[in-house]
Order: structure tokens, then C-alpha cells, then sequence
């Protein structure tokens, strides 16, 4: 980092604009975590969703466990355990499991949202109504197409604000990974901090770019929303 | 009559300890249109839902157009039917919904196309010509683009008529199609199932509280009371002179309603 500085009373000295390089630089590093811990996190979402509603007992079997391991355990220690402990349980059985820590990061975000996101997906699932299985059954229509073509169509525009929930509490949770010395926002917050002690401005600007980033966010699943839904928009 | 197409040989069925299915017998011809009436809860929809794979039955054996329905045979005895044995007994049956369960997400056409093409691997282009027709035979040729929401009642359960028939079953089920609708829109659903019985060799059970449209469709009348049929016959017996004091006393309360 080539930071221009000058020491006051012992402490490094920066003028506020000058936070936003390091800082946006951070925000970067945010925004690809959340980005990709949010398509990876859909992507199991669905499928520990989906896998919850089969009958298949090990397929359920095999989501239950998940959804509920992730859920019931916290981030920071998923996190820990896939950065820290991970590599030592692979060291006692020969082989390499170091994460990188975006590898790590993304990893322990993802496997996180989507344990939660498994029971959105689960949920809207359960409330698409008994009268279309009956019907997609009448059509003669298979397991698998009656979930394709007649109960997922009407269960994403269900499961959407609740996903919006999901994908901005994600972005929040992308700060813990500073922790594994990943430079996203807040671990680039806390550098500045170190160097200036200018708690308040670099901790309002953060508050601020956490915000925006939100703000954008929100917007897209709106969007996304109105798209998957054009069958109901019609209706209102 | 020929080799019946449906039949049911004893039947039960039980929701828990209430038997809604009574120890049933009962056959339907090829080709036959046949009503079936009783008071609610005599078992008369079980009867349509039974026989489209809905509610599995727990005594009994159900024929279907020579096969068993909810049995098939394994090295030389019976077995409960599985899935694949489901699958090629329901193409021969389609059913109408009182609800119309038209898929809310697809447009009249695509409700129309979806399963003829998955199912049945029809192309596409011949699955919409296909539509084209059925939708012009119900009267609704111009409604092809909408969503079912945009339309009536009577629209809507005459594209479910519609949608039924793009299988191309040799049964069709009617499940009280008529009940959910306001009384102006009953009308226009009734002639096109009328229609449909007088120019079709299709199997047709219904299940209705239209009475007059009973008396003229149906071959032949059944009445069903505690899961069991009391008492059955042409429309001018039923209707004209009901033996039984249980189907006197169900007509007399229906038709003075009417």
C-alpha cells in the first residue's frame, strides 16, 4: 500500500480523502465475496432445498444434516475451522487442505447462506398449493418435470424477498472474514485505523459504503424479482 | 356390454378410521357417459380420484382398460404399483378439477402444449396446432395468449377441459366442474362437455349436482350414498321413479333447491 502520510503526536497522519483508496480497495475485495458466497450459497440453496423435499432418504438425509450443522454453528467458527482447523486434519491424513483465504472465505459464506437459503427454497416448495401436484399428476407429468415446469415457476417468486434478506445479510457477513487477514472493507478499515486512530470518519465512511453496497444490492434483487414474478405482476 | 373399461372390485378406501369407499363395486362400459350423484360425502369425488391416481385404496383391486390400476404383477403374484406402472395407467385418463387447477404461471396455450410436449414428446409445433384445435372446439380460440387469471371462471374450466383432452385419454374424469362457478357462467361449461359426449366415443364419469344436465348426458345414473352405490340406472329410472327412499328423499331436497 503506498500511502502518503505524515506523524503528529506519534500517530500516522492522513487527510480523509485519502482513506478512500485503501478503502475502496477493500470494497472490492467485498463486493467479489459477496458476489460470489451469494451464487455459490443459491446454487446450495436449491439444491439442500429441494434435496429436504425428496423422498429419496439419503438425499434428505444428506440435506437435513447440512441445513442444520450450518445453521446451528456460528459463521466465525465455520470460518476458523475451514481456515484454521482444516489444514491440520489434512496434515494428520497426508494431504493438503490450505485454503487460500478468498477460497476459505467464500467457502465458509456460501455453505453458511445457503443453509438457510435450503429452507426459503424448502418453504416456497411447501407452499405451492396440493391442487397443482394433483394436477401436474393428472397431466401425467414425472417427479421431476412436475418440480420443473409447475412447482419451481411458482416457488422463485415466492422465495425472493426472503433471498434479498439473505444476500444483504451476507454482504454484512463478508466483514468477519477479516479475520483470516482477507483485505476486504473492514479489514482495510482496521489497517487505516491502526496507521491514523481516526476511529470516527474511517468507521462513518465504512458505515456509509456497507450501505450503498446494500442499497445496490437491494436494488438488483428487486429487479430480479419483478422479472421471475411477470406471470403475478400481471394480476396486481 | 363389452369388456367394462373401468371396474372396481370391492373396494375400500379409509381416510384413518372413516371409510369413505365401502366395499365398491362398480363398471363402466367403453364409451359410456355415466353420473354420479349422492349427498356430500358419500364418496362420489374419492371415486374420480381413486381412479386418477390421487388416493390410493386399501382393499380391493381397480381395472382400468384391462390392467390394475394400484396393483401389478411381479413373477406371478401382485404387487402395490409403482411408479412406472402409475405413470402409463394415468395416460389413459384425464381429469377436470372443480378448482380447474390451471397452472397460474403459464400462458391458456403453454397450460395447453406443456404436457403433451414433456409427456408425451409431441414436437412442438404439432402440440400448438393441436391447441389451436382444442381451444377453437371449447370457444376460446382467441384467449390462447392470456394467463388463466385473465379469464372467467367458465373460461378457465373450459381450457381445463381443454388441457385435459390434449392428452389424448380415453377416460375422462369430471370432478363437480361446475360447482365452483357463478350460476351465469355453469352454462357454457355444460354445453361444451355435452358437446364433447355426443360427438366423442370418449368414457366419461362425472360427478355433478346439475341434475337437469345429468339427466341429459348420462347414459346412466349412479347414486352413491356411505361409499357405496344405493341405487343405479338410466336417467328416467333415477330420476323418474328412484326406487330406493334414500334417493327419493336426495332429489327431492336437490331439486327443490333448484
Amino acid at each position: 500500500m503506498a500511502l502518503a502520510w505524515g506523524t503528529c503526536d506519534g500517530h500516522t497522519l492522513m487527510h480523509w480523502t485519502e482513506y478512500f483508496g485503501p478503502l475502496m480497495q477493500g470494497a472490492w475485495v467485498t463486493i467479489e465475496l459477496t458476489v460470489y458466497s451469494t451464487i455459490l450459497g443459491a446454487i446450495l440453496s436449491f439444491a439442500a432445498g429441494i434435496g429436504k423435499t425428496s423422498h429419496n432418504p439419503v438425499l434428505k438425509g444428506i440435506s437435513v444434516v447440512y441445513i442444520e450443522v450450518f445453521r446451528g454453528t456460528s459463521l466465525l467458527v465455520q470460518l476458523f475451522w475451514l481456515y484454521f482447523a482444516l489444514p491440520l486434519i489434512g496434515d494428520a491424513v497426508g494431504i493438503d487442505l490450505r485454503l487460500p483465504p478468498v477460497v476459505a472465505g467464500v467457502l465458509a459464506l456460501s455453505l453458511n447462506i445457503g443453509a438457510y437459503g435450503a429452507e426459503v427454497v424448502r418453504g416456497a416448495i411447501q407452499a405451492v398449493s396440493k391442487d397443482q401436484y394433483e394436477a401436474a399428476k393428472a397431466c401425467n407429468f414425472t417427479p421431476r418435470q412436475t418440480l420443473f415446469s409447475v412447482v419451481l415457476p411458482q416457488a422463485i417468486p415466492e422465495m425472493m424477498p426472503p433471498f434479498g434478506n439473505l444476500a444483504i445479510q451476507n454482504l454484512k457477513d463478508t466483514a468477519l472474514v477479516s479475520l483470516i487477514s482477507l483485505g476486504d472493507l473492514a479489514f482495510r478499515a482496521e489497517q487505516l485505523r491502526n496507521f491514523t486512530q481516526d476511529s470516527t470518519t474511517i468507521y462513518t465512511m465504512v458505515l456509509f459504503m456497507y450501505f450503498g453496497m446494500a442499497l445496490v444490492l437491494t436494488a438488483i434483487m428487486k429487479l430480479l424479482e419483478r422479472n421471475v414474478g411477470r406471470w403475478r405482476a400481471v394480476r396486481r | 356390454m363389452t369388456d367394462p373399461i373401468i371396474k372396481f372390485d370391492k373396494v375400500v378406501k379409509r381416510f384413518d378410521t372413516l371409510t369413505v369407499i365401502d366395499e365398491l363395486d362398480f363398471e363402466v362400459g367403453q364409451g359410456e357417459k355415466v353420473t354420479i350423484i349422492g349427498p356430500s360425502g358419500s364418496g362420489k369425488s374419492t371415486v374420480l380420484r381413486i381412479l386418477m391416481t390421487l388416493e390410493p385404496i386399501q382393499e380391493g383391486v381397480v381395472y382400468v382398460d384391462g390392467d390394475m390400476l394400484w396393483h401389478e404383477k411381479a413373477n406371478g403374484g401382485v404387487k402395490p404399483a409403482g411408479e412406472a406402472h402409475l405413470r402409463r395407467m394415468r395416460e389413459k385418463m384425464g381429469m377436470v378439477f372443480q378448482q380447474f387447477n390451471l397452472f397460474p404461471h403459464m400462458t391458456v396455450r403453454r397450460n395447453l402444449t406443456e404436457a403433451p410436449v414433456k409427456v408425451l414428446g409431441m414436437s412442438k409445433a404439432e402440440a400448438r396446432e393441436r391447441a389451436e384445435e382444442l381451444l377453437d372446439m371449447v370457444g376460446l380460440a382467441d384467449q390462447a395468449d392470456k394467463f388463466p387469471h385473465q379469464l372467467s371462471g367458465g373460461q378457465q374450466q373450459r381450457v381445463g377441459i381443454a388441457r385435459a383432452l390434449a392428452m389424448r385419454p380415453k377416460i375422462m374424469l369430471f370432478d363437480e366442474p361446475t360447482s365452483a362457478l357463478d350460476p351465469e357462467l355453469v352454462g357454457e361449461v355444460l354445453s361444451v362437455i355435452r358437446r364433447l359426449a355426443e360427438e366423442h366415443d370418449l368414457t366419461m364419469l362425472l360427478v355433478t349436482h346439475e341434475m337437469q344436465f345429468a339427466r341429459q348426458v348420462s347414459d346412466r345414473v349412479c347414486f352413491f350414498d356411505r361409499g357405496k352405490i344405493k341405487e343405479q340406472g338410466t336417467p328416467e329410472e333415477i330420476f323418474g321413479n328412484p326406487k330406493e327412499e334414500r334417493t327419493r328423499a336426495f332429489l327431492k331436497a336437490v331439486l327443490e333447491g333448484e
